[in-house]
């Protein structure tokens, strides 16, 4: 339902005029003007390094006045801005895209970390108690007790103890630096719920997310950035946005489509999996695998789909030479011959490639450059008699750095500083270099721009090309989908249904998990 | 697959612009060289002599010995505090054997050193395995040692040395052909024969680099650096060999340098020490043993402390309670300064060495000066607040 007074008339909370900014020789944003109308969804779109989350962290203090050009309107009033309190003071509230909260603190301690109510400086923790329920009970997560540790926790309920967290401080402009990028359809489905409950009660909320499926679904307007500069902002009441519009005023280039064709060439079959449970490794006795078997064909390309908590990483992880979990048992063939794979060397030995969806904690040394990312899991590989070849592992780096397209100034770079999409190719390369003969990718999109997500599709297109059996993880059933032969469904620890990918739609994924669900019911 | 694009060309860079790039590199030297000049024109020429230059030397051989291994526990990710302790404990024993059992210097130094692997081992043991933090283990192995060594010592010291064994820490290298006019020509030709062997390797490494197009470095910056390395170990070789010639341990010091130095550089298992401190879950989701490098870390600290502290009873000629005190402090200040990393990940060997050297001049230059004893550790302790800062903000930007 859209709110009676039309769109156009609603009067600015926010006018960004002229906003420049620079690092060193690099410019950000040059010239950016950004208006946000009150009570508005407003999506804020382009790709990685457009200059997004520059803008916002101009908008909310984090960059101070001064070292930026340009002005900022709020509520009418020129604000210069010192610092983030200056502008939670005035209710702009930013939700980063790495979550800012303490997990061994309960989510109380975390929502009132900064300004609990208090009577003589000692923490009134009934109030605390009260007002965290009523929070919760706000953002869906009534059945959480207030007590309860951050990290036990999904990242979607995580997310929602952050947005829980902004009410507290009486947000009237909420951003959010893509919220859903790790969530799963129905985590995501009631944030984008959330936002439109907040539309109703006059919050006004700045998305930015590279899910232009989301984005039509929520937003009022939308505006794209690229290359640091603003090339339209479009009214979603005025007529239908095509996603292929915004793609291309994002990327300034058709798509052919979103997901490249590929014929698949499917041979014998290389990877199997029989039978294989896992523990977690703290809660005693509960199994979070259960009995799986698949197994994977040369030229393959398999999707697990699930909800987040499946047990697909889980999975994956624990057929990773164990990394994951315990009283792991079943057997894993290569090639038809059973394979050790107990640690982490022998799965690699096996021909077996774990491309994690977690690219900055378990995928990279973001201190350290693209060339030593690159050889890590096969230092062999560049040395002779255990002494390292620089040469030899430059080119090595090199070579991938032209292939996966990875853009940074040289392999002399360090990770830390790449934008996600390219980070992700480095990780992406590391394994390529094990040359492995089965690549598990998980998430391997997360988080990362269109245009880049075109490239890591290629490339896995690819890989099947060359006669590897790769296996997808996502919780992005269009993705599945569009780049699948097969898709698994995984629900609680279980394949329930297995669909192929030509004829795959998300209905009858869901209907797979449904089904399961019904059943426990 | 797209075909790779050639290799992108070397980029040409003025000797200006590849110097910020790499400030981190040669920032630290050249705040050595300014601290050394500072003192040579503060002293009035008294720290360059080459009777205090050899004392330099002597008394921080031990200090870069134990660095190079606390270079690699903290490039690890971890601390030991026990360095001091389990040296001075080794010293001991080293004393009891030789002093009060007659055991001849060589068997008694071997069996001193697998102590300190011994030690390192348990250490190790319980923060690689145990998962321990490496904090508590080695501070409790501290106040473990010190303990031990007291009780081998019954707190007396325990003295004097075969004069064998002195010649480890005080001995200098034979002379072979003669020292006549005081110079010791045997010491200048090794001295300028590993200054020409460095430019030789640079050269070479140059060149390799270039028939692959890859190098960045300046000519003329390459040429100046050359130049600035074989004159200044020239010089420092020329005023050691108008002493006494080169020191023994400098000798076993220079050695251990450019042994560590192409470990944690080139081999296989010194990249991975690295990555265990860069990021202990990405290199073992990467098939990196990493409890097993971290194990390795801590046993080689042991051999190195126990080394340390043969230095240290042979310098002092006697195994005394006091021994060893305090020593992780300037080892673990010297890695500090010397640019490494607290969270792991980030340190090289030239760094450490010239940290403790940078400590050292410091030391002694401000004991010539007369500055007392309590300024000087107020002076120390703010280098290495600054050195870190410095390294910190250079980081940043």
């Amino acid at each position: 339902m859209l709110d009676p007074v039309p769109a156009a008339e609603r009067t600015p909370i926010l006018e960004m005029r002229g906003i420049s900014k620079s690092f060193g020789a690099v410019k950000a944003l040059s010239d950016v003007s950004f208006t946000v109308r009150e009570g508005e969804i407003h999506a804020l779109v382009g790709e990685n390094g457009a200059g997004k989350s520059t803008l916002m962290k101009v908008l909310s203090g984090v960059y101070p006045h001064g070292s930026y050009e340009g002005s900022i309107l709020y509520d009418g009033v020129e604000r210069n801005f010192r610092n983030i309190n200056d502008t939670e003071a005035l209710g702009i509230i930013i939700i980063h895209q790495e979550l800012a909260l303490i997990p061994l603190m309960s989510i109380a301690e975390n929502i009132f970390l900064a300004n609990a109510p208090s009577r003589f400086g000692v923490i009134d923790r009934s109030a605390v108690h009260e007002r965290t329920k009523a929070l919760l009970a706000k953002v869906g997560l009534s059945r959480e007790a207030p007590d309860q540790l951050i990290t036990n926790l999904g990242v979607g309920k995580q997310q929602l103890v952050e947005i829980a967290k902004a009410l507290s401080k009486d947000v009237r402009l909420l951003i959010l630096d893509e919220p859903t990028a790790s969530l799963n359809e129905t985590d995501s489905a009631a944030l984008l719920e959330l936002l439109k409950e907040f539309r109703r009660q006059g919050i006004t909320s700045i998305l930015i997310s590279h899910k232009l499926n989301e984005i039509s679904e929520v937003a009022d307007r939308i505006t794209v950035l690229r290359d640091g500069r603003t090339v339209d902002t479009m009214d979603c009441h005025a007529g239908v946005i095509e996603e292929d519009e915004i793609i291309r005023k994002m990327v300034d280039r058709d798509l052919e489509s979103r997901y490249p064709k590929r014929e698949p060439k499917i041979g014998e079959v290389i990877f199997e999996v029989e039978n294989w449970c896992v523990d977690h490794p703290q809660h005693v006795g509960r199994r979070v695998v259960k009995n799986v078997s698949m197994s994977v064909r040369a030229g393959e390309v398999v999707g697990i789909s699930g909800l987040m908590g499946a047990g697909r990483t889980e999975f994956a992880m624990s057929v990773f030479g164990r990394s994951w979990g315990r009283n792991i048992t079943g057997t894993v063939r290569m090639h038809g011959k059973d394979v050790d794979v107990s640690n982490v060397n022998r799965a690699i030995d096996a021909g077996l490639a774990y491309v994690t969806e977690d690219r900055k904690h378990l995928g990279l040394i973001l201190a350290e450059d693209i060339r030593k990312n690159i050889s890590l899991a096969n230092l062999p590989g560049v040395s002779r008699r255990n002494v390292i070849d620089d040469i030899s592992e430059m080119k090595v780096a090199q070579e991938f750095r032209a292939r996966m397209r990875i853009r940074s100034h040289n392999v002399y770079q360090e990770t830390g500083k790449l934008s996600g999409g390219n980070q992700q190719k480095v990780v992406l390369s590391k394994w390529l270099f094990t040359n492995p003969d089965l690549l598990i990718l998980d998430e391997p999109t997360r988080g990362i721009d269109v245009g880049a997500k075109y490239e890591i599709y290629s490339i896995i297109n690819e890989l099947a090309d060359a006669g590897k059996a790769v296996v997808v993880i996502s919780s992005e059933m269009p993705e599945l989908i569009g780049i699948c032969d097969r898709i698994m469904v995984m629900h609680e620890g279980e394949f329930v249904g297995e669909v192929a990918g030509e004829g795959a739609t998300q209905e009858n994924i869901m209907r797979a998990i449904m089904r399961r669900k019904g059943r426990e019911e | 697959m797209s075909t790779p694009e050639t290799t992108a060309p070397a980029v040409r860079q003025s000797a200006a612009a590849f110097l910020k790039d790499n400030l981190r590199d040669y920032g630290m030297l050249l705040s050595l060289v300014v601290i050394v000049l500072f003192f040579q024109f503060a002293t009035g020429g008294i720290l360059l002599k080459p009777l205090n230059l050899t004392n330099i030397i002597l008394q921080n051989s031990y200090i870069v010995i134990m660095a190079l291994g606390m270079l690699m526990i903290i490039v690890a990710g971890h601390i030991d505090l026990s360095v001091g302790s389990v040296a001075g404990f080794v010293g001991a024993v080293a004393a009891m054997m030789m002093v009060q059992y007659n055991f001849d210097f060589v068997t008694a130094s071997i069996v001193c050193l697998i102590i300190g692997g011994v030690i390192g081992a348990v250490q190790g043991y319980f923060v690689a395995y145990f998962k321990i933090p490496s904090f508590i283990v080695t501070l409790a192995g501290m106040l473990v040692f010190r303990g031990f060594m007291i009780a081998v010592l019954s707190g007396r010291s325990i003295g004097p040395f075969d004069p064998t064994f002195q010649k480890l820490s005080s001995g200098f290298i034979p002379e072979f052909f003669s020292s006549e006019g005081g110079l010791y020509i045997t010491s200048m030709i090794l001295g300028l024969a590993l200054a020409l062997l460095l430019v030789w390797q640079n050269i070479r490494s140059r060149a390799r680099r270039q028939s692959h197009g890859v190098e960045s470095e300046p000519f003329g910056f390459f040429v100046g650096k050359n130049i600035l390395v074989l004159a200044a170990i020239g010089y420092i070789a020329y005023l050691i060999s108008s002493h006494r010639g080169m020191p023994n341990v400098l000798i076993i010091m220079a050695l251990l340098v450019a042994g560590y130095g192409f470990f944690t550089n080139r081999t296989i298992i010194g990249r991975q020490i690295y990555a265990v401190g860069g990021n202990i879950r990405a290199a073992e989701l990467s098939g990196i043993k990493t409890a097993r490098l971290t194990f390795f870390t801590f046993v080689n600290m042991g051999v190195l402390a126990a080394l340390g502290g043969l230095v240290v009873a042979a310098r002092l000629n006697s195994a005394t309670p006091k021994a060893g005190a305090g020593f992780e402090l300037d080892v673990i200040a010297a890695c500090f300064i010397g640019g490494a990393s607290a969270y792991g990940g980030v340190g090289k060997v030239t760094g450490a060495v010239i940290g403790a050297f940078l400590m050292g001049v410091m030391n002694n230059g401000m004991s010539i000066l007369g500055i007392g004893i309590d300024y000087q550790q107020v002076i120390k302790g703010l280098v290495l607040l600054g050195a870190v800062c410095v390294d910190v903000y250079n980081q940043r930007r």
